[in-house]
């Protein structure tokens, strides 16, 4: 069985961690386990947590009024849900829907906050590591921005 | 002097292939099955990748590609987004139309065995794919991990819809389907396709992809698939541009040195990259 550590240590945006500072994250984590269609947090409530996902994937929905719940976009394995456990006023800012049976690590974002307020070198790493899940994910909602798929072509 | 034309003339000449099936499979989009005339000669015996040209009787020609390979038939997956290919989309069987080709180079499958195949496709782009996949699993031992990326606009317009989910079943076949847009009653993915790639497994030392879709997508899925450590001649695309002729004689289709028509379709990313970056081309 894979310890809390070993499980941090697989996510990408925690690649090429210290052992030291795996233990220190590890410390604000838990496993965590979610049903098909369970709500993992909703639009306006704290966000007091993130997680990494190791199996299954999520849906980001927000509910569109004459529409219905909308997917923004879906996390799977091995990727981040939620950054704003970083930013004030720490809500979440979307619906996160369990598409699957989701096995995933919860992180406790006020009990890393606090860690990385000590030490203020680990805020910058994480900082650094969840600006580029950041890029990612706007680079690739640009690339959606472009409706590749509503201009042209015949074959 | 018609005895000296004819044979200058032949390659342009459509022969008449009758309408014998026609499936509807998106909004837009219908899969039609064409057999040749009796007199029209032998069925065309295509490879995987190439394309016709499709004469819809004076209306004006475009070129298809081949969307299955068939022992007695041919099969196109046509998109309607001009007056030529809503009218070949409105053939209904029974009706005829002019068929030239096959043309153009084929995908590399041959070449590909022994090695993890990814494919990815966006939007039509899994038709002129088809062919290469069924080749693939027809094949199926003679190559490592298959997995096929696809991604559409929105649910709706996904192509072979039935013809994925079986896909999706096979145990020997990764399948992974993403839309840009979807309300909460679909199960797949949201995002773009080359999002997929990040993730997909595959051994990016030895794999070979197929990559066909809106230029600028496979322009992101090459780049995709550069990232994950693939090497641009083992990133296969095939390239859409303006064919007329299908023979490389009129130069409508050039880019740069080569013509579409003739030396393509199928381009590896590292002789297409440096031609795509020039804008002007």
């Amino acid at each position: 069985m894979k310890t809390i550590e070993k499980l941090i240590s697989d996510a990408a945006v925690f690649d090429g961690l210290s052992e030291d500072r795996l233990r220190l994250i590890a410390g604000c984590a838990g496993n965590v386990h979610f049903d098909e269609d369970a709500v993992l947090a909703r639009h306006g409530e704290p966000a007091d947590v993130f997680y990494v996902v190791r199996d299954g994937s999520v849906a980001l929905e927000t509910f569109v009024p004459a529409r219905g719940a909308v997917t923004i976009e879906t996390i799977g394995a091995g990727e981040v849900i939620g950054w704003s456990w970083l930013f004030p006023p720490y809500a979440w800012h979307f619906d996160v829907r369990a598409l699957s049976t989701v096995r995933a690590t919860a992180f406790d974002g006020a009990c890393l906050r606090g860690k990385c307020d000590d030490d203020p070198a680990l805020g910058y790493e994480l900082m650094s590591r969840f600006a580029r899940v950041i890029i990612e994910r706007l680079q690739w909602t640009r690339v959606r921005l472009l409706d590749v798929y509503g201009y042209g072509g015949t074959r | 002097m018609a005895a000296l034309a004819e044979p200058a003339l032949a390659p342009m000449a459509p022969r008449p292939f009758r309408v014998v099936s026609r499936r509807r499979e998106t909004g837009d989009t219908w899969t039609l099955e064409l057999e040749p005339e009796p007199g029209a000669g032998a069925p065309l015996g295509p490879q995987p990748g190439q394309f016709t040209m499709l004469y819809a009787f004076g209306i004006g020609e475009v070129p298809i590609s081949v969307s299955r390979v068939d022992a007695t038939r041919l099969v196109h997956t046509v998109r309607a987004v001009g007056p030529v290919t809503e009218a070949i989309c409105g053939l209904r069987p029974g009706s005829v139309l002019g068929v030239r080709g096959p043309y153009g180079n084929a995908w590399p499958v041959a070449q590909a065995a022994g090695r993890d195949v990814v494919i990815v496709a966006g939007g039509i782009g899994l038709a002129p794919l088809r062919p290469a996949l069924l080749h693939v699993l027809e094949h199926r031992a003679e190559y490592g991990k298959v997995t096929l990326l696809y991604g559409g606009r929105t649910p709706a317009d996904l192509l072979y819809r039935r013809e994925l989910d079986e896909l999706a079943a096979r145990s020997d076949l990764h399948v992974n389907v993403t839309v840009d847009t979807a309300d909460a009653t679909w199960r797949g993915d949201v995002g773009v396709v080359p999002k997929l790639i990040e993730r997909a497994d595959f051994d990016p030392a030895s794999a070979v992809a197929f990559v066909v879709g809106p230029e600028i997508m496979m322009h992101f899925s090459a780049e995709a698939l550069l990232a994950r450590g693939v090497g641009g001649d083992r990133i296969q695309l095939s390239m859409e541009r303006n064919m007329r002729c299908g023979l490389g004689h009129c130069g409508h289709c050039q880019l740069g040195p080569t013509l579409i028509c003739r030396d393509g379709p199928v381009y590896s990313w590292a002789a297409l990259q440096p031609l795509v970056a020039v804008r002007e081309l």
